[in-house]
């Protein structure tokens, strides 16, 4: 590896934390789209400060377009409050509003100059390491390192000195006002990261792959934990690992790489969503497949305990005749004997069944129930 | 001859841009109704890697096939936010926000791949994400038309059952209405009114087209069908401006435009659509706030008189402005009407039909 590769691939893992750590509040909060909203707003936010300041990379820069981004948020609560749009649809007039307003001024009066609408809307991480900090006669590294590393260094502090805020407000809004919190600052300071980390990932990532960092890792870490800091740490886990992952695809592809590590996050998703141990998709069909099963061997035991002594068992308990009186395919009822028979609930002798004591309890048990 | 060409080219190129305005008009309504305004994002963004892959698989860029490309793609975007919000615990939103997100990421390692390749042929794909209304042709024109067609006439097929669908699917499924199956179809028919305005819009802003209609619309009708109708005109509004203004100037990217003419739409609708429309409502606000306290300084004086029948030099603006406040400009309104006089400089009571007033 160069040490170009290497720089690119650290500031990947970079955008990815410190996108994944606001982000999970913001899955939490079901605030999601949020993201979408802020991330193509601010492209508004860059290029009117573009127009004040004059270049793309002053830190006057970031803060004004983060305002914007916070304004995106004002504008649609204000517009929900008419009670003229529902939510949903104020989120979908505000942003593409904003953005097409930021798409047009650059078109037609920066086109070309420092800001390019394909850079801006999609990232070029592959140019990252080019743009260096120098300062005192020393190289910092690449400008986006240092930006995304303060930036990750903000989000890290503001949610250890809000833990408490954030944590109250995000599970339980009401008490939260009932013990004198404002959830109201609680959500505008988030905003405010969300906007921030959205304005110094744009660069790296481009708009709509903010959003893919900010949400995708932490809904694949809400199917793996029940705890807050856990569901952080490997929303942060799962983010850096989409990261470095996309980069040696788009590397294999020779393809975009914020393009890549978006699609990673997907895959990252889809694999919590397969195999998460308990909530997945493959732990639930196998949970049911059990359940089933169980069933039926308690089926078998009730079935027999019904007719046991009785003048009919005989018949009853016979193992090629147990399809007709429970209605199960043949193989299945020999699956379930076998299995029963495993457990030690019944004794096959001669083609007929017998309750073991272990089936009979387990009979009277589940009928009890 | 030139002109004549441009003609052509304005009049192709605003026939496209109705009939897209036209369908994600009318099936915006639905969306916006039943508050999956967003689900035109997730779909929109979603059909991106579609145009990618069917345009790697056939070689072709035929307007029907990369549609088809979109739509399936689209399709199954929508599939798996429907999956999701079954069969985990994560939500709508960030169902939402995960598969545009990724799709259209996604979509973009697909393009960037199709673009560094060595032939040539994939010029013009890239208009997907911003849409460019210039580089519409005939055959363009007559797909959009044609699949805006069916899908707005499989709309008027099943309107009434559309309807039960939107106010109250509960309601539907209890005469024996197949209400998921109608989901899945009114899904369908968003999906086809996304992708048929992707190429002069873009998969970024399609979303705008879905919804803004729909909202403007909103404001000036209660009615669904009025609603849907009023969507369409003015989704067609927006897009014939939004494309000639963008061909007819330098360097005004197509989607851009319409989005915003479409949002100006909005915006008149918001402020000025009657009975909803926010001018209205501060006019008919400010109108109630000065007949309550025209009512209040009326009351007001009528108690003093019966509870001071001894006073005749009548009462005091200050007095009457302890009790309700502000009463001098409401006292000076009320004489206009001829329901108080003024006694002395400083000093009113009520005339026969302000009594009158003041006791019913």
């Amino acid at each position: 590896m160069t040490s170009g590769q290497i720089e690119i691939q650290l500031i990947a893992v970079v955008v990815a934390v410190a996108c994944a750590l606001p982000g999970t509040f913001l899955v939490l909060r079901r605030l999601s789209l949020v993201s979408d909203a802020i991330s193509h707003s601010i492209l508004l936010g860059i290029v009117l400060g573009f127009f004040v300041v004059g270049s793309v990379n002053s830190p006057l820069l970031l803060v004004g377009a983060a305002l914007v981004g916070l304004a995106t948020v004002v504008f649609v609560q204000l517009l929900q409050r008419t009670g003229l749009v529902k939510e949903d649809a104020a989120i979908g007039l505000v942003f593409p509003a904003l953005f097409s307003i930021g798409v047009i001024l650059i078109s037609r009066y920066a086109d070309g100059v420092h800001l390019d609408i394909d850079a801006v809307l999609l990232g070029e991480l592959a140019f990252a390491p080019f743009d260096r900090i120098e300062f005192w006669g020393w190289d910092w590294g690449p400008t986006a390192l240092v930006v995304m590393s303060v930036i990750l260094a903000i989000n890290i502090g503001a949610i250890a000195i809000f833990w408490k805020e954030l944590k109250l407000s995000t599970f339980d809004p009401a008490l939260a006002v009932a013990l004198g919190f404002t959830p109201a600052l609680v959500q505008y300071a988030l905003m405010g990261l969300v906007s921030l980390t959205a304005v110094g990932a744009f660069d790296a990532v481009g708009s709509i792959l903010v959003v893919a960092l900010m949400i995708a890792p932490p809904a694949a870490a809400y199917l793996l934990t029940d705890s807050l800091p856990r569901l952080l740490l490997l929303a942060a886990a799962i983010g850096a690992a989409s990261a470095l992952a996309g980069y040696w695809l788009a590397y294999a592809l020779d393809a975009s790489i914020a393009g890549a590590m978006a699609s990673m996050t997907g895959v990252a998703f889809l694999l919590a969503w397969l195999f998460a141990p308990g909530r997945g998709l493959l732990a639930a069909a196998r949970r049911r497949a059990r359940q089933k099963l169980e069933f039926a061997q308690t089926m078998l035991a009730i079935h027999l305990a019904n007719h046991e002594g009785l003048p009919e068992a005989e018949e009853e308990s016979r193992i090629d005749h147990l399809d007709r009186h429970l209605r199960w395919p043949p193989e299945f009822a020999q699956r379930i004997v076998r299995l029963a028979h495993r457990r030690g609930l019944v004794e096959a002798d001669a083609g007929r069944l017998t309750l073991t004591q272990a089936g009979r309890e387990l009979a009277a048990d589940a009928l009890a129930r | 001859m030139l002109d004549l060409f441009d003609d052509y080219t304005l009049r192709t190129v605003a026939l496209g841009s109705a009939a897209l305005g036209i369908t994600s008009g009318a099936l915006g309504t639905f969306a916006v109704l039943r508050r999956q305004s967003l689900l035109g994002d997730a779909i929109s963004h979603a059909a991106l890697p579609g145009v990618a892959i069917a345009f790697l698989l056939t070689g072709s860029k035929a307007p029907l096939v990369l549609v088809a490309g979109a739509a399936l793609a689209g399709f199954l975007g929508t599939l798996l936010v429907m999956g999701i919000v079954r069969t985990t615990r994560v939500k709508y939103d960030s169902a939402l926000g995960i598969v545009l997100s990724v799709f259209f990421g996604f979509g973009l390692v697909l393009l960037t791949f199709i673009q560094r390749r060595p032939d040539a042929s994939q010029a013009g794909l890239d208009r997907f994400l911003f849409g460019q209304a210039a580089g519409l042709l005939r055959r363009d024109l007559v797909t959009m038309a044609i699949l805006g067609g069916i899908a707005l006439g499989v709309m008027l097929l099943v309107w009434k059952e559309l309807k039960l669908l939107a106010f109250d699917p509960d309601y539907g499924t209890s005469l024996g209405y197949p209400m998921r199956a109608l989901d899945v179809l009114l899904t369908s028919l968003l999906v086809v009114a996304i992708v048929i305005g992707l190429q002069t819009v873009g998969v970024v802003l399609m979303a705008a087209m879905v919804i803004a209609p729909a909202a403007a619309a909103r404001q000036w009708t209660d009615r669904l069908g009025l609603g849907a109708l009023l969507a369409a005109c003015f989704g067609a509004l927006a897009g014939i401006v939004g494309t000639v203004l963008s061909t007819e100037t330098e360097r005004l990217p197509t989607g851009p435009t319409i989005v915003l003419c479409v949002t100006a739409i909005v915006l008149v609708s918001l402020l000025a659509a009657g009975r909803r429309g926010l001018i209205w409502r501060e006019l008919r606000g400010r109108r109630d706030r000065r007949r309550l306290r025209l009512a209040a300084v009326l009351t007001d004086l009528y108690e003093l008189e019966r509870q001071h029948p001894e006073a005749h030099r009548g009462h005091s603006a200050a007095v009457l402005s302890v009790m309700s406040g502000g009463a001098q400009p409401s006292l000076e309104e009320l004489e206009r009407r001829g329901d108080v006089r003024r006694l002395g400089d400083d000093a009113w009571e009520l005339t026969e039909t302000g009594r009158e007033k003041a006791e019913t």
